[in-house]
């Protein structure tokens, strides 16, 4: 009846798993209790959780990136802790069991459910307001995305008390993911909520890919998008010809394990080095789905706190271009110790170096940028130069382990670790949170105190270094990464001060929750009245901080590439137009959540071998659906007068604010 | 703030020394001629990385304190968003850089290839590797011999590494000697080194392989031809023996595994360890396929010769 799952499941005799799971319940049942206690749940329903407004879906997601930022640095602290203690000739506090979970969890979360997320929310907050649109190009799909997203990292969490996650890495590489050698629920929990999550982030690539080729405002030209709508057209590309790989390849380790198939076990001639070529020629173009947004966004914020045109716009455009194109042809070199012959391996390697040259293009447009311009050290302009600083140095050890020959002793080991987390923090990181405290006013309607937000960066970036610099040479020290236990005392004092380090990026990122309490609290002093709080350039500058749900009472006419800083300069900014017309906007529609909530049940039920709950699961989703596509009732007209209503309260503000025009 | 920031780097540096002279680098310090090899291939590429990326570290902070908003007497030119002289500079150093270092790539690349043989006089010494859950067992075909965790060679020989797994996915790798090489189950990978300086190296796996993985790690003895044939001595005064039976008993996994000695090994053992994965499921095996398998996975042509030889005359050699 229940499959695999029994009480045993539940891991009672681990104080830190329960803990962790302990926190979880009390947390939700505190937020359970304050909806009930101010009667907040029908709220809740029809503002949030059915809504298919792209700005909201955004903060939602980003939302669930911060909580899984904190989920995913709590394991990366209890590494450290648990690696400084057992260099020093204690047995540290986590047993390989558990150490190899959290290993295995810190980067799927990290990956998929932080940064993934993180960067999805962004692009739905802004991307529709950069192309002066009113909505995505499929409401109902960004919703659904969000649900299966969130179906993903519910899985995730689960694990943690009932049952165990994958202790095989993030990629789950078998033989070792096979069934012979992994017989727990582990590698399910990983397949399904990576499963479920995957599809939700091919919809969101497929939606924002239609979006923005299709929903630009009248007169916006391709060479005229903002560089950020740009990035993230490319990333989009790369999630819809990238994602099915990833479908595909976990689909077959599926049935691997399900079914008894062979495609990658050690006999019956399954090929594990084809588990790796598939794994990776999605995980590559991966990581620069997640690099490219963060481009974009410093692309956005160096203009504007530089007060000036971006230097190098079509150098730009074409250097993410070849970044997309290349980022499909240099998987290999994630395994250049495989053992595939020279040319192979040369081949892979110098297609590798060769993306240097247009990221290195871009680092110099950011550069020339700044120079003569006007630069504020504002905090998104601070992570900036931060990431110009530290992506440098990624960049160059990334290079550096692109060379086959280096790649030999440098692979696997911590230098790789080190490598990967200074590209990831100093450029995907760095990146997002510029963002974040760059459009939070567009997104909330005030902005983030200033002097907390330093702190963080500050923290954050002493803390980078600290925890990863000893790394790199802990890796020339041929200290190879998720070892766990007897670790050789020598490496002791470096590994210490790499877990001093963790300690400031957690005070670092403590300053960005203190960031976002005290910003709260102030709302009213930081209010932004105009829309527009930095001088800004680009169109979602042009409506008002948080827009109104329609986003733009009149699509804006675009004949230039800075299009708010031309009309600015014109003249023609914050002019209220005389007459207003009905809006068509679509419906909320509860179909996203209850297809997700269903897709939830099919999941858990595939863990644990509950073959007729995963049947209702799936049987579910697909009536729920079939329902959906028979409901006709999904848009409606926002009738003249409330529009009309909405803009005056704006034009109103503005006219207290005093507009701004930037210089 | 300001002055602090500038002061850090230099505190970086003497700290980032004063940890450097007490570490011991293996990569930066070793002790065969592959290893040194990739010692100066990183310092070149490092080096030559250096050309553009200490630029840009130095404009980062120039740019943004002398166009601070603040300091209006820099020159201030908004609208100023094209140069075709900065765009040509910024394609082309990029561009020579990488043109160097892929030449450089490419050359050292096949020069480093783990299946090329090491030029010497002595004849190289081939080592049977695989790898178990969780220790390694090592065979020398040519001596009759098998350890578990535990090498020995002698110095200035070529060593011929043949690598396989008989359980997941390893890494065979030995940092002060060089380059490492994937143990896959069924596959017949190879690694050439060679220890020019006597000495006790550490050897570990360095790919993640399960709940043992931290205890895979074994001593590669670098000795003297005399040291070496005391050691062989003492292997082969060893009471164990190593047929497939035992072995199939090693097979299970283990962890922190003691060193262990086996005075004779059954013949062609590391062929039948790799031939299990073979069968595909038919009776009695096919080593048709196995050939095909090896030739196009793990082998280059010019060395698959011999284990072709291995496989048809059944001639251990």
């Amino acid at each position: 009846m229940l499959g695999k799952l029994t009480l045993e499941a539940i891991p009672y005799h681990d104080p830190i798993v329960m803990g962790a799971v302990g926190a979880m319940i009390l947390g939700g049942l505190a937020l359970f209790a304050a909806l009930t206690y101010f009667g907040k749940w029908k709220w809740l329903w029809t503002e949030w959780l059915t809504s298919v407004d792209h700005k909201k879906i955004g903060v939602m997601y980003i939302i669930v990136a911060m909580l899984m930022l904190v989920r995913g640095f709590a394991d990366a602290i209890m590494m450290r802790m648990h690696m400084a203690a057992a260099s020093a000739g204690t047995e540290g506090f986590l047993p390989p069991h558990h150490y190899d979970q959290v290993f295995t969890a810190h980067g799927v979360i990290m990956i998929f459910f932080m940064a993934m997320p993180f960067m999805v929310g962004l692009m739905n907050i802004v991307v529709p307001l950069q192309i002066g649109a009113r909505d995505v190009a499929y409401p109902f799909l960004n919703s659904l995305s969000f649900w299966l997203f969130v179906v993903g990292v519910a899985l995730i969490n689960i694990s943690l008390g009932v049952g165990e996650f994958a202790q095989t890495g993030w990629l789950a590489y078998p033989p070792l993911s096979g069934k012979e050698f992994s017989p727990g629920v582990g590698v399910d929990y990983w397949i399904w909520s990576l499963q479920i999550s995957g599809i939700g982030t091919l919809l969101t690539g497929v939606n924002f890919f239609v979006t923005i080729l299709k929903m630009r405002a009248p007169g916006m030209k391709m060479m005229q998008m903002p560089v950020f709508t740009w990035t993230a057209l490319c990333t989009n590309v790369l999630i819809i010809i990238s994602f099915p790989i990833l479908t595909a390849t976990v689909a077959l380790l599926t049935m691997d394990r399900y079914l008894g198939t062979h495609f990658f076990t050690n006999e019956m001639g399954g090929n594990q080095m084809m588990y790796v070529n598939l794994i990776w020629a999605w995980g590559h173009p991966e990581v620069y789905i997640l690099i490219l947004p963060a481009f974009g966004i410093f692309s956005e914020v160096v203009a504007t706190f530089c007060k000036k045109r971006l230097f190098g716009y079509t150098s730009l455009v074409w250097a993410t271009a070849a970044i997309t194109i290349l980022s499909f042809i240099v998987w290999l070199h994630h395994f250049f110790t495989m053992g595939a012959g020279a040319n192979v391996n040369a081949f892979f390697g110098i297609a590798t170096m060769i993306i240097s040259i247009p990221t290195g293009v871009k680092i110099f447009n950011w550069l020339f940028t700044m120079y003569r311009g006007r630069v504020e050290l504002s905090v998104p302009m601070l992570w900036t130069l931060g990431f110009l600083v530290t992506f440098s140095l990624g960049g160059m050890t990334g290079v550096l382990l692109a060379v086959p020959g280096a790649d030999f002793v440098l692979h696997n080991s911590l230098f790789l670790i080190a490598h990967f987390h200074n590209v990831i923090i100093g450029g995907v990181v760095f990146g997002y949170l510029a963002g974040f405290n760059y459009w939070f006013p567009k997104a909330f309607g005030f902005t983030l105190n200033e002097r907390l937000g330093r702190y963080s960066f500050w923290f954050w970036i002493t803390g980078f270094f600290f925890a990863f610099m000893p790394l790199y040479i802990l890796g020339f020290m041929g200290m190879t990464r998720r070892v766990s236990n007897q670790i050789d005392p020598q490496y002791h004092l470096l590994l210490a001060i790499a877990a001093g380090g963790a300690v400031l990026i957690l005070i670092g990122i403590i300053c960005q929750l203190l960031q976002l309490a005290v910003s709260i609290r102030d709302r009213e002093k930081n209010r932004d009245l105009t829309g527009d709080p930095w001088g800004g350039r680009t169109l979602e500058w042009s409506t008002s901080s948080p827009p109104p749900f329609y986003n733009f009472a009149k699509l804006p006419e675009v004949k230039d590439r800075d299009a708010f800083w031309a009309a600015k300069e014109e003249g023609t900014a914050y002019q209220q137009p005389t007459h207003y017309a009905p809006i068509h906007m679509p419906k909320n529609t509860s179909a996203g959540i209850i297809i997700s909530a269903f897709s939830l049940v099919m999941g858990f039920a595939m863990v644990w071998h509950i073959w007729w709950l995963a049947i209702v699961g799936l049987i579910g989703m697909i009536a729920t659906y079939i329902k959906h596509t028979f409901n006709d009732d999904v848009d409606y007209y926002v009738p003249v007068d409330v529009v009309a209503r909405t803009e005056h309260e704006h034009f109103a503000q503005i006219a207290k604010a005093g507009v701004n025009h930037g210089r | 703030m300001r002055g602090n920031k500038q002061i850090q780097p230099g505190w970086l540096l003497c700290l980032a020394a004063l940890f450097l002279s007490g570490c011991n680098m293996a990569l930066l310090d070793p002790k065969g001629q592959i290893g040194l090899e990739q010692r100066s291939l990183i310092i070149t590429a490092i080096a030559l990385m250096l050309i553009v990326v200490v630029p840009v570290i130095v404009m980062t902070f120039w740019f943004a304190w002398r166009y601070r908003a603040s300091n209006t007497k820099a020159t201030y030119t908004p609208d100023w968003e094209h140069s075709n002289k900065i765009e040509f500079v910024v394609w082309t150093i990029p561009c020579i850089i990488i043109l160097i270092l892929g030449v450089i790539t490419w050359r050292s690349t096949h020069a480093l290839d783990p299946r090329q043989p090491i030029a010497s006089t002595a004849k190289p010494l081939v080592i049977e590797a695989i790898s178990l859950d969780w220790k390694w067992l090592f065979i020398y075909p040519e001596q009759g011999i098998a350890t578990v965790n535990q090498i020995a060679f002698p110095v200035n020989v070529p060593l011929q590494f043949k690598v396989t797994s008989g359980s997941v996915m390893n890494s065979f790798f030995i940092p002060q000697l060089g380059s490492q090489i994937y143990a896959m189950a069924g596959m017949r990978n190879q690694l050439h080194l060679i220890a020019n300086e006597e000495g006790s190296y550490q050897g570990i796996s360095a790919n993640y392989s399960g709940h043992g993985f931290s205890g895979m790690k074994f001593m590669a003895e670098a000795r003297s031809q005399e040291g070496f044939e005391q050691w062989l001595a003492q292997v082969k005064a060893s009471p164990s023996s190593l047929q497939f039976t035992d072995y199939q008993q090693l097979v299970e996994p283990s962890q922190n595994n003691p060193v262990a000695y086996y005075s004779t090994v059954e013949a062609k053992l590391y062929d039948r360890i790799v031939n299990q994965f073979m069968g595909h499921g038919l009776p009695g095996g096919t080593q048709h396929q196995m050939m095909e398998m090896s030739h196009e996975d793990a082998m280059p042509m010019n060395h698959a010769d011999g284990e072709h030889m291995d496989v048809h005359s059944g001639n251990g050699e």
